[in-house]
């Protein structure tokens, strides 16, 4: 094997297979030895201020850079390449990007909260601009000649004018170490910086940031030749598959080990309430799965009707809450306006429903142990398994290899726990793949909320108060982070006590109301311990649902004051950067000013609306324009076109953002229209695709016209999440356009849709 | 039982029990990767593979029903030396995303447009009704698919 010309995937697949035959941490770490060079000498420890722990140069000038997030598919590893190809001046296609290994990258988080760019993306920027700065001091040793007379053109630093005075990168450093400190802020996870003494680029010197440079892990995918973590094949591993009780809260009482003794090589594997059975063949731990007799506690009910979820929620105690926004005197304002606008909207469990089930690969050893995970946070990961089998983290592996999708803590989570755990106890390697009723009823859901907005209107219609309330489940219910066994399955049955976070949201946009209220309050989950509806993170957490109660609202009250939508909307934003997000939208979208509703909505089958909304996440703006069609018969909405307007700062790769965009746009749309987790006084009813319906293509939009503004002033914020919370109010607002009917409880059904046209 | 199949060009015989569905037979004995587990219930597409030419989950395709039969997986589709129309436009419009579900996709659609090369968009939609994709790239799936119909002679 050629060390210099293995590709990341060919070094992270060795790697990986190095470590699982081998068994030992750290032969990774030897494995990149071999790849730098035998006159490496010793890697300085793994820790975020040591250089050599983000950039390394290899012989032939090619740069490999250690980021410690994430790509669920979205192109993450693009868009960091592209910045550290920029500041160190070499090429794009020179630049390796290695994600999310314990062994090679330090925790910056993982995936998370859209902080890929905005925070991670920083490090490794300062990194690189670091290490550019160290190799032309030494190109300057070298070639003898000041630091000021050179420059570096495609990792070649040169004396320009003097064709023979250069040196490579590879020349310089090829296969060393820096062994250079940088300074570093001493937190782990999202918030990790550091920096060295360079200064980075200026916007105005960018080549390759900026640039639409494409995924080369597309080719991979598109040919069948990527391997997904479900795809990793270990030496003497056992298949696996959990058995979930069928009713919530119940654990099991027996468990009748000779129900499977006809499945060749099948056996029960159990601690307290998990239990799983395994297989050396696959096809025979699924059937085992199928075929083991348990015998569970009675059903207790721990859930109430699904119709009557937002009335408990309603009467819930109130567990914690918050009212971070308050301005004047909401409360004398509301009794001295002449009209008080009020409405309430609610929004379902939902489910991540990622494209495949989860699936985690485990080995623990007596002294060491190994993990690849789907997971978006493979470092965390790491330290929960660690507590779960009673383990040092050094000694674990864990390594990030491409899943199924995931958008939030979703069931990945959980599949690593559990194959940690059944690996400890069979005492071989485990690859455990759920079924998809285990990731459908099973995964952390996206809470339910419920929320209640009033305004007062003035004598002529000005908004003089603004009150808004969220009151639900806690987006941390279930710990995102993985750190801990009681955030898992496993762990909760397995006698550890849940304990989540108290946290939920309140609008994110910039209305200057002269009196401002917003605040929110969590209620208790329905069940304490391994519950199918505990609550976690799920795309732009609490986005969607918060803001598809603060849009449409905002709607209602432009609607009260006859003003049109945007208008309205610009009349009370004294941003400017924000009222041009809004302005784009509607240019590029032919938004003529009018009032509801649509004078041209459609005397006939089919009637036509548009729909507005505007948001901010964590510095990113984004505003949408809908356009829909509903069909008075069945009451199908169909969310025809999108225009999306969107602000993040400075942009690294305008097609990846637009690609990313899309996927928001879409997803979004499905889970306004369509999504809804069923359940029953016992269990978790949406098991499947045809339980937990998500949009088909014959419901996809038609066209998404995306206005990208690039601010390179600005520093990026993020683009993994912010457009989902813009898409379901603009789609509620483009159906009352269009109906004159508020939807106000999301799933937007046509069911929903016929039978509020049929009472109009 | 032992059952012989053709897959991706190739004769090869699997060793199972004759319920066991195709996909464990592709991905357990044959080492086949690309098929992927995704529902186990034909309800989502990510296991499709062609059957003497018709996509099919193979999921819920018993082994023993597909003996004597010629399967194809996405790597039988083209390779990067000699790709399928499809493939070529799926890399242009840079579709997946998390990309597990695109054997459904590219399967389908590679079969659509073998029989109807110049599909109208509402023929595309109805052909790939019921597959699904959770990364929400369906805008793109729609802009490769119409590509690599403009592509194809």
């Amino acid at each position: 094997m050629s060390p210099l010309k293995i590709s990341r995937r060919e070094f992270l697949q060795a790697a990986g297979a190095l470590i699982i035959t081998v068994g030992v941490p750290g032969a990774v770490t030897t494995a990149l030895s071999q790849i730098l060079g035998s006159n490496a000498g010793a890697k300085p420890p793994l820790l975020p201020d040591q250089l050599d722990s983000w950039i390394a140069v290899l012989p032939d000038g090619s740069v490999t850079a250690y980021f410690g997030k994430t790509d669920m598919g979205q192109g993450i590893d693009v868009a960091i390449g592209q910045i550290v190809a920029e500041e160190l001046d070499v090429a794009f296609e020179k630049v390796t990007v290695v994600l999310g290994d314990t062994a090679l990258t330090c925790n910056q988080g993982g995936a998370s909260g859209s902080t890929g760019i905005q925070l991670g993306g920083v490090a490794l920027r300062n990194a690189a601009a670091e290490a550019r700065r160290l190799l032309i001091e030494r190109g300057a040793q070298h070639l003898k000649v000041p630091v000021e007379q050179l420059t570096v053109e495609n990792g070649v630093v040169m004396v320009p004018g003097y064709a023979l005075q250069k040196v490579s990168y590879g020349e310089l450093i090829g296969g060393q170490y820096f062994q250079t400190k940088l300074e570093w802020n001493k937190q782990y996870g999202n918030p990790l910086a550091v920096k060295g003494k360079a200064t980075p680029k200026k916007p105005s010197e960018y080549k390759i940031v900026g640039k639409s440079l494409r995924q080369a892990i597309v080719a991979d995918k598109v040919y069948g030749k990527l391997k997904y973590v479900s795809d990793m094949k270990v030496e003497g591993m056992l298949h696996a598959r959990v058995i979930r009780p069928p009713n919530a809260g119940c654990g099991p009482l027996a468990v009748d080990e000779s129900s499977i003794k006809h499945i060749p090589g099948a056996r029960v594997v159990r601690e307290k309430d998990m239990i799983a059975v395994v297989a050396e063949r696959e096809w025979n731990a699924v059937r085992a799965a199928e075929a083991l007799k348990v015998t569970y506690a009675p059903a207790c009910q721990p859930f109430p009707p699904m119709e009557k979820l937002h009335a408990h929620i309603r009467q819930a105690k109130v567990i914690g809450g918050e009212t971070p926004i308050k301005k004047g005197d909401v409360d004398a304002a509301l009794k001295t306006a002449q009209r008080v606008i009020e409405a309430e909207y609610e929004w379902p469990l939902q489910s991540h429903s990622s494209m495949g089930p989860a699936c985690a690969v485990a080995d623990v050893r007596a002294d060491q142990a190994t993990l690849l995970t789907g997971s978006q946070k493979p470092h965390y990961g790491r330290n929960g398994m660690a507590k779960l089998i009673g383990m040092a983290p050094e000694k674990i592996h864990a390594s990030w290899i491409p899943g199924p999708g995931s958008y939030g803590r979703n069931d990945a989570g959980d599949a690593a726990m559990d194959a940690a755990l059944i690996s400890k106890l069979t005492g071989r390697p485990v690859r455990l793949q759920y079924m998809r009723h285990d990731a459908t009823a099973w995964d952390p859901k996206g809470p339910a909320a419920v929320y209640r907005a009033r305004a007062g209107l003035d004598a002529q219609g000005n908004v003089v108060a603004y009150d808004f309330f969220g009151k639900g489940f806690s987006r941390q219910d279930v710990v995102q982070t993985e750190n801990d066994p009681k955030d898992s399955l496993a762990g909760q049955m397995t006698g550890y006590a849940p304990k989540g976070n108290i946290l939920f949201q309140t609008p994110s946009e910039k209305y200057d109301f002269a009196n401002k209220r917003c605040g929110w309050e969590c209620v208790a989950p329905l069940l304490e311990r391994a519950s199918p509806l505990r609550t976690g993170h799920f795309r732009d957490p609490l986005g969607a649902e918060t803001h598809f109660a603060s849009e449409s609202f905002i709607d209602e009250l432009a609607h009260a004051t006859a003003t049109d939508p945007v208008a309205f909307r610009l009349k009370y934003l004294n941003d400017a950067r924000h009222a041009a997000v809004i302005k784009a939208a509607a240019e590029k979208a032919g938004w003529s000013a009018r009032t509801y509703p649509n004078p041209n909505r459609g005397k006939g089958d089919i009637m036509n609306g548009r729909g507005f909304s505007y948001t901010e996440r964590n510095g990113t703006i984004v505003a949408v324009v809908a356009e829909v069609e509903i069909d008075r018969a069945s009451g199908r909405v169909w969310a025809k076109r999108f225009t999306v307007a969107h602000d993040c700062g400075l942009i690294i790769n305008p097609k990846g953002l637009e690609i990313v965009i899309e996927g928001n746009v879409v997803q979004a749309a499905s889970r306004t229209l369509f999504e809804e987790v069923r359940f029953n006084a016992d269990q978790v009813t949406s098991v499947d695709w045809a339980t937990y319906p998500i949009l088909d293509i014959a419901d996809a939009p038609e066209k998404i016209d995306i206005v990208l503004i690039n601010r390179p002033e600005i520093a990026p914020s993020g683009g993994g999440e912010p457009s989902t919370r813009t898409v379901p109010a603009a789609i509620a607002n483009a159906i009352f356009d269009a109906t004159g009917i508020r939807l106000r409880r999301v799933p937007l059904t046509r069911e929903r849709m016929k039978e509020a046209l049929a009472r109009a | 039982m032992k059952y012989s199949l053709v897959v991706d060009g190739k004769s090869v015989t699997v060793d199972a029990e004759p319920a066991m569905p195709l996909l464990y037979a592709l991905r357990s004995d044959l080492g086949l990767n690309n098929p992927k587990f995704g529902c186990g219930r034909a309800q989502c597409g990510a296991c499709t593979v062609h059957v003497d030419g018709a996509p099919t989950r193979s999921c819920v395709t018993p082994v023993s029903t597909v003996a004597g039969k010629k399967i194809t997986t996405l790597a039988g589709l083209g390779t990067p030396e000699r790709p399928h129309p499809l493939q070529t436009a799926y890399i242009e419009e840079q579709v997946p995303q998390c990309g597990y579900c695109i054997n459904g996709w590219m399967m389908t659609a590679a079969a659509l447009l073998r029989d109807t090369p110049k599909p109208t968009d509402a023929q595309i939609r109805t052909a790939l009704a019921g597959l699904k994709c959770r990364c929400g790239t369906h805008m793109a799936i729609m802009r490769a698919v119409k590509r690599a119909a403009r592509t194809t002679a």
